[in-house]
Order: structure tokens, then sequence, then C-alpha cells
């Protein structure tokens, strides 16, 4: 048994300690918002928040996450950061099929956490792990500078 | 926001009358038929609520309480039909479309076809194109039965009453009803035989940038996807295909995949075997321990050259005549000067972000599915084949699709997941890895085109000649599409050049790849492979003639101003002419395909090495009458990186028979950082509306190796692009 603390509620779990966390949330605790997209931490579509820094849960066993905060895409709206991404994300219709968006905003929510005003290698850096193969990187960056910047006006 | 659910249900109320109003009211070929002869509905319709008392078609119900469902004729990939459609309905039948609720269709190929394609079809473009009429007539037919009943409850004419925002208001007493609370006496109104339409001046909706109305539940992980299917008692399966395409299982050891701690269960099929377990990763984890054994069968030596080298030789055959005009083959050796040349176009993957995956329940007697699919109806059929289960007893619910492209245009993944639940117990969800998604992909065919011209002495071309050689997919996709020999979708933008030409032949020769790698439709089907071959082309014409590519394309487009107009405007967009920094390209193509005119200018940056660095795409687009504006910006900007993705990298390649590629690793596609800047601008043409979702991805290769050209002279023949400019 392991026991995981996921968005501020404790959690045991019957998994071996190197199952990986993405199909931990997914497929024992039922959370679906966090993606399977590849496995290997080569697309993001798995983002989730170990004690406010992104990972991929894909690569990240459960062993990683004991006694630590685990914050997931259905939480992250509690979060200022994660509020604002998710307002500007619909503000300027950011997802198409949707299906990266929740990797997007973790990854997105957790820049502005770490630099409240990216620059755009600022945003580069911190997106470039998280694919769309709908295309929505212009509206992923001019989201983040308007959420950034809701975050100014504040 | 908008509430999504699932349709598995046929409408609320929908009955046997409600069958014939469909029938009549939106005249879908057919719906007498099912409505009259097929006992699937009586069967279904013992499960139907009662909320919901008027349903004057497929499309829309309105309940008693004023809720208003809109039901989707179409699939959400994406590309914002589940905000255009709803937008069609709720212009005519004047309700908020912010607060309809929106419900994927259940499987229907008579009551939901696509009356460009003939079957419950998303794909090639065609959502707004076949349904801008039927769907703005589905909402008006029902406004009039409200205003109808209105009029009858305060006994005057309809023509003085007035609906607007979910209510009918009789204008000269300001009494005023709701939707809601006229459903029952609406639903007793005979169906009007032909409503009037809005004038397009009318609208207040359609033509404006409307919110798309799916997407707060994909910033907050709630939107479901059909991989977030989750059923009591589910249990999760990993397949494993051979590895070599056409191979089939030799053994393996079920023995210590068992061993492995939630493993329950060890599938073994023909060519695959798929281990089910308690969740994905033990599943995983058993099929690593499993271990399985091949034999590779007839495809072992099998590599790339060799499929290629096949296409070459058939292109040397002579192929079924598409298109015909005056005599090229005379014309072409008469001419000033002759240009050949041959391009080469790759098997290309889809890489969907949600990989394949799909959720079976089979019993003795029924089968359960739940999937995101482009054809929910050409599904059921073939589980129905598969199984020998009659249609009632497979059921499906269609999801949110975490991309298509074309390939959710396949049910293979459903048929799979069928083989798999058949040997289990209770519901499994099968999933696809991404190394599996990608190496047991139906492909974009791999083309190989032949191309000759012939100039005149000004350069201007008096005969063109195009033999296009590759799999077909219509051919196994639905026969009856065929023409003759002739894959109408293969030589479509060929056969259908916008430039005029005195003399044109173009034909196709069909080569299908090795056994066991199956092709299918990719985004921009027919019209990308043959808008690079036709666009490089004409650009290579232009060269050989000395011609500005913008005037020369022009100058043959003296019929076809849409197409003339979207070509200037998109080079005054980009300041065509400017002098450039050396290594710096500007390239034009054209794309008329799906009833839009799209021209689409790349600004690309080559270094020395070869690397491109797209930095600037201007987009102008006529696709006619535009319903959100928004979403056709968005449609281009996605399209225009799926297509640099492609160009720059994609690939898949054969070696021993087995696809090389296994991950967003070695299979590339564009991340953030190698964006360009994409600037869309719209033409306001008023014509009959076009398809958005495809084109921007069919214009933009030839766009991109054009610029190449332009920045290095370097001609690119063969995708994807690569290091092929290197110049050191």
């Amino acid at each position: 048994m392991v026991t995981l603390t996921v968005n501020g509620k404790t959690h045991s779990v019957d998994v071996a300690e190197d199952t990986p966390l993405l199909w931990t949330l997914r497929d024992l605790l039922g959370m679906t918002g966090t993606k399977f997209g590849c496995g290997q931490g080569l697309c993001g579509a798995c983002t989730i928040h170990i004690d406010r820094r992104p990972v991929r849960s894909c690569l990240t066993p459960v062993s990683a996450a004991v006694g630590k905060r685990i914050t997931t895409i259905e939480a992250i709206g509690a979060t200022p950061q994660g509020k604002r991404i998710q307002a500007a994300w619909l503000a300027l219709d950011v997802p198409q099929c949707g299906y990266c968006q929740s990797g997007q905003v973790m990854s997105a929510a957790a820049l502005l956490a770490a630099k409240p005003h990216p620059t755009d290698r600022d945003i580069d850096d911190a997106m470039a792990g998280n694919i769309c193969r709908c295309g929505t990187y212009p509206r992923i960056r001019a989201a983040i500078k308007r959420a950034a910047a809701g975050g100014e006006s504040k | 926001m908008n509430t999504i659910r699932p349709g598995l249900l046929p409408p609320a109320g929908f009955s046997r009358r409600s069958f014939l109003k469909i029938t009549v009211a939106t005249a879908v070929e057919g719906g007498l038929l099912l409505g009259l002869g097929l006992p699937a509905r009586a069967m279904v319709s013992d499960t139907l609520t009662t909320d919901a008392p008027f349903a004057p078609n497929a499309f829309l119900r309105i309940g008693r309480d004023g809720t208003v469902s809109f039901v989707m004729p179409m699939i959400e990939m994406g590309q914002g039909t589940y905000t255009s459609l709803p937008m069609l309905i709720a212009e005519e039948l004047e309700v908020d479309v912010d607060k309809v609720v929106i419900e994927h269709s259940p499987p229907d190929d008579k009551v939901y076809a696509n009356p460009l394609l003939g079957a419950q079809i998303t794909g090639a473009s065609t959502a707004i194109r076949s349904m801008y009429v039927p769907l703005r007539r589905a909402g008006a037919t029902a406004r009039v039965m409200l205003v109808a009943a209105a009029a009858q409850a305060w006994g005057v004419d309809p023509a003085t009453c007035v609906a607007a925002d979910g209510a009918v208001v009789h204008s000269a007493t300001g009494r005023k009803l709701q939707y809601g609370a006229l459903v029952d006496d609406a639903s007793k109104i005979p169906l009007p035989a032909d409503v009037p339409l809005k004038d397009p001046s009318q609208f207040r909706l359609v033509g404006k940038p409307h919110h798309r109305l799916d997407i707060s539940g994909k910033v907050d992980g709630s939107a479901t996807f059909g991989i977030d299917v989750r059923l009591p008692g589910l249990k999760f399966a990993v397949l494993a295909t051979s590895p070599v395409l056409g191979g089939t299982l030799a053994s393996l050891d079920e023995k210590k995949a068992l061993a492995v701690p939630g493993v329950t269960q060890v599938v073994r099929l023909d060519d695959a075997v798929a281990v089910v377990a308690r969740h994905t990763w033990a599943a995983k984890q058993g099929l690593a321990a499993a271990d399985p054994q091949w034999d590779a069968g007839a495809n072992a030596k099998v590599s790339s050259a060799d499929i290629v080298a096949q296409l070459a030789k058939a292109a040397e055959m002579s192929g079924a005549v598409a298109k015909h005009v005056g005599d090229p083959v005379a014309a072409i050796p008469r001419a000033a000067r002759r240009v050949d040349a041959v391009y080469e176009q790759p098997f290309l993957a889809h890489a969907t972000m949600e990989p394949m995956n799909c959720t079976v329940h089979f019993t003795k007697d029924s089968c359960e599915i739940w999937v995101g699919t482009q054809i929910p109806g050409l599904t059921q059929s073939a589980v129905m084949r598969q199984t020998g289960l009659t249609r009632e007893r497979v059921r499906l619910h269609n999801h949110l699709l975490g991309g298509g492209f074309g390939r959710r245009l396949e049910y293979d993944g459903t048929l799979r997941a069928v083989q798999v639940a058949r040997q289990d117990e209770g519901p499994v969800q099968v999933i696809w890895t991404r190394e599996e998604d990608i190496q047991h992909d139906m492909y974009r065919p791999y083309y190989y085109d032949r191309m000759s011209a012939g100039l005149d002495e000004h350069g201007a071309p008096q005969a063109w000649w195009h033999r296009i050689t590759g799999s077909s997919i219509v051919a196994r996709y639905n026969p009856a599409w065929m023409r003759g020999g002739v894959d109408p979708d293969a030589v479509e933008a060929s056969e259908n050049l916008p430039y005029e030409l005195p003399n044109l032949h173009v034909e196709y020769v069909r080569q299908e790849p090795l056994t066991g790698m199956q092709t299918t439709w990719w985004r921009g089907v027919g019209v990308t492979r043959g808008t690079f071959a036709v666009e490089t082309f004409i650009d290579e014409l232009a060269a050989a003639a000395g011609k500005d590519p913008v005037a020369y394309r022009v100058a043959l487009l003296a019929k076809s101003p849409r197409a003339a107009n979207v070509l200037q405007r998109a080079a005054r967009a980009s300041g065509w002419g400017a002098k450039l920094p050396a290594g710096q390209g500007r390239g034009i193509a054209l794309c008329t395909g799906f009833g839009s005119f799209i021209a689409q200018v790349v600004h690309a940056n080559v270094d020395k090495d070869g690397t491109v660095t797209p930095m600037h795409v201007w987009c102008v687009v006529d696709c006619g009458l535009q319903v959100n504006p928004d979403t056709i910006r968005a449609q281009m900007e996605s399209g225009v990186i799926f297509g640099l993705s492609a160009a720059l990298f994609g690939e898949i390649t054969i070696k021993d028979g087995r696809v090389e590629q296994t991950n967003f690793g070695d299979y590339r596609v564009l991340r953030i950082n190698e964006v360009p800047t994409i600037d869309v601008e719209l033409v306001d043409s008023g014509e009959a509306p076009g398809g958005i979702g495809e084109p921007g991805t069919s214009c933009l290769m030839p766009a991109l190796t054009n610029a190449i050209f332009a920045a290095t002279g370097k001609r690119i023949r063969k995708l994807p692009v690569g290091q092929q400019a290197r110049r050191a």
C-alpha cells in the first residue's frame, strides 16, 4: 500500500512502488484529467505538480511522491496561477481537440508560479516539452502572456 | 458553459411519429426506411425518457423546463464543429447557443448521414458544407412550430408573433411564452413543409466570432475522451502486435505475465497479444514479462527502398485516365521548353495526442463500446459483421476525440478491442502505447508523382502531364467511390487544377505497399498530396520561365478570380518581393480544395547545414460564408503547424518489415519554440461556405518547399525536407 496526497486528499493505493503516478491517478483513483500521451516523457500530456513543481507523471513512480503534495489538473484552478491560466485559455479559445491541454495548463501554471512575468524565451523553455498536434501553440503563448498581465494588474 | 453529454440513446421523444417527421423535416435519404422498417428503434425506445416532449427532428429537442438539446451529426475532434453547428441551429431556433446541451449523436448512418458522403462520417472538411442548410432548417422548423403553438394559445395570427431568446412574444400585447411552456402544444402542430430560412444579412450569431462551446472541460480535466471512460469493474489491456507488419504470434510466456501483480489474463490473437490487468501499468509489465515471439512472415526482409522501387516501377506503366484535355502527349515534345519532375511523399502516421484506445464490454448476447470515432455508424456495422450481433445489441457511445486527422475514420481499433473483450469477462479498456500507435497506424500512402510540362517561347505552360502512383485508400474504403481505375481522392487536386491549360492529362496507377501495411486518410486527404505536387511543379515552371511565382500563377487564373484574389492578397500581406538576407526566402502556394480558396506565403531561413526555420506564414482564406470566423483562424493556424511538422520531419520508414519510428523522439512534431508567426486574413466573399479543417495543411507544404527554393536554389522534390537543403 502506498499513501498519496492528491489535491489535498489522502489516498491509500494498492500498487507496486515503481508504478507511475499517471496510471495510479487514471486507473486506480479515477482521476482521468491527467492524460497519457507517450509514456516516455516526450509530450507533456501527463504533467502534474509535485510540491508545486511540474513533473511528467508517466515517468514518476508513486514512491517519489510519498509524503509530498500532488496537484493535478482537477484542482489547479484552486491556485491563483492555475485560475488565471484557465481563464486566459478560455478567453483566447486555446483548446481544439483539447487532449493535450491538461498538460499545457499544468506546465503554464507552474511557469507563472516560478516566473510571474515570463519572456518568450521563458515560455519556450517551460512549454517546449508539451506537444500539441492541433497546433494551438500561438494561442498558448498569447494566453500565458494574458494570464501574466492579469497577474500584474492585481 | 455548455454541457456535453453522451448520445447513446436517440433523442428523447423519438417515436415512429418523430421518424416520419425527421424524414420530412430533413429529407435525410433513407430516413423513411429506417423509421418504418427497422426494429432497432422500437427496442431502444423502451428506454426513452419523457422529459423532452418536443423533438421535431433528429437534431434538437426541447424539454418542458426549456432545456434545449442539440444532437450533433458531426463529431468534435478539435475542428470546432461543436460550436459552429450549434450556432447554425440556434441562429434559426432563436435560442442562446451558450445554454444549449450538446449531445454526441448515436450511431446511425441514415438519420445522421453526412449528405456529401452518404454515411455518418466526419471528414474531408464537409461539416459546414453539408450541414449549413439542414441544421438551419432544423432550427427554423422547430421555431415555426413553437410560434404556431403560441399563436394558437393566444388565438392570434402567427405572423404577429416573434421568437427570440427561447421565447415567443406577441408583439402587439407583449404577451410572452417560454419555449418550455410551449413544447406540448408545439409537438401537436403539423410539421410545416417548407420553412423560410433567414437571409444571411439577418444573422445575429452566424458570421461573428463566438467562443467555443466545448472547452470549459478541456481546461480543467473534466472533458471525457474515449480513453477517460471509467466503468465499474473496468480492466485495462495493453497490446503488442507483430512488429513485422503482417507477421504472426509464435509464442509467449503466459506464466511469467500472469505472475505480475495485477495481471488477470493474457489474450492470444493471430497477430497480436493483449495482457489484461487491474491497471495499465501492470498490463504493460505483464506484456514485457510475456516476451512474445513472432513469426515474421513474408515481409521479414522488406525495407522502404523496396517499396519505393516498386512504386517507381509502377510509375513507368500507364494508368487509368482521370482527365484528358487537348493532346498534351503530342504538345510537350513540340514545346519550346520541356520541364520534367518526380515528386515523392512519404508514409505518414497520424500521431493523435490521444493514442488509439477503445473500451468494450462483451457479453454472450451484446457488445457495448465506448470510443471516440469519426464514423460511429460504420463502426457499429463493422462490429455487427464481426460478432454476428444485431444492431440493437451493438451499442456504441461516442466521445470527444483527442485528435482525428483521419486516423479515427477507421474502425480497426474497435475491432481489435472487441477481439480482446470477447475473451474477457467484464468491460476492458484496450490502450495502444504510443509505440504501438505509431508502429501499427494505418498510414498516409507513399505517393510517387511524375510530371511533365511544355512551355511556349514566353514560358507559359501549354501542356501538362501528370501520373500519380500510390496506394488507393478509396478502393479499400469504399470501392463504389472509384471511377473505373481512378482513385478520385488521389487525383483530386491534379484533375481540378485551378490553372487554365490547353492540354492536360492526369492519370492514376494503383500500387499497394506490402501486405499488412494499410493506408488511410490523413489531414487534407488527396488534396494535401496533390497540392504538394501541383504547387511545386507550377513553381518549377515559373522558375524555368524566369517569371515571378505569383505573377506566373495569376496569369493562369483568369477564370478563377477567387483563387487569383487570395494569391494576390497573400503576396500583398507578406510584402512579396522584399529583399531578404542571404539564406532566407519566401515561397507561395495556392490550394483550391474543399470548396475553399487559400493562399499561403512562407518565409523561411535555411542554415548552411540545411536546417530550415519557418519564420513567418501569411495565410489568406476565402472559404465563402463564415460561420465562426475565429474557428477559421484557429483551423488555419492548426493546419499550418500540422503541415510544417509533416513537411519538415514527418516520415514513416520500414526496415526488415518493421516501422522504424517509435514515439515523439523519432517521429518528430513541431514544438512551441519552433512555430513561426502566423497571420491569417479572411476574405469576405459571401460565396457558399467551404471547408477549413484541412486545406491549411494542404497549402503549407509546397509554400514551405518553394520558400526553401527561393532561399537556396535547392528544389525539394521529396518530403520530408530534412537536411536536403544543406549547402556546406
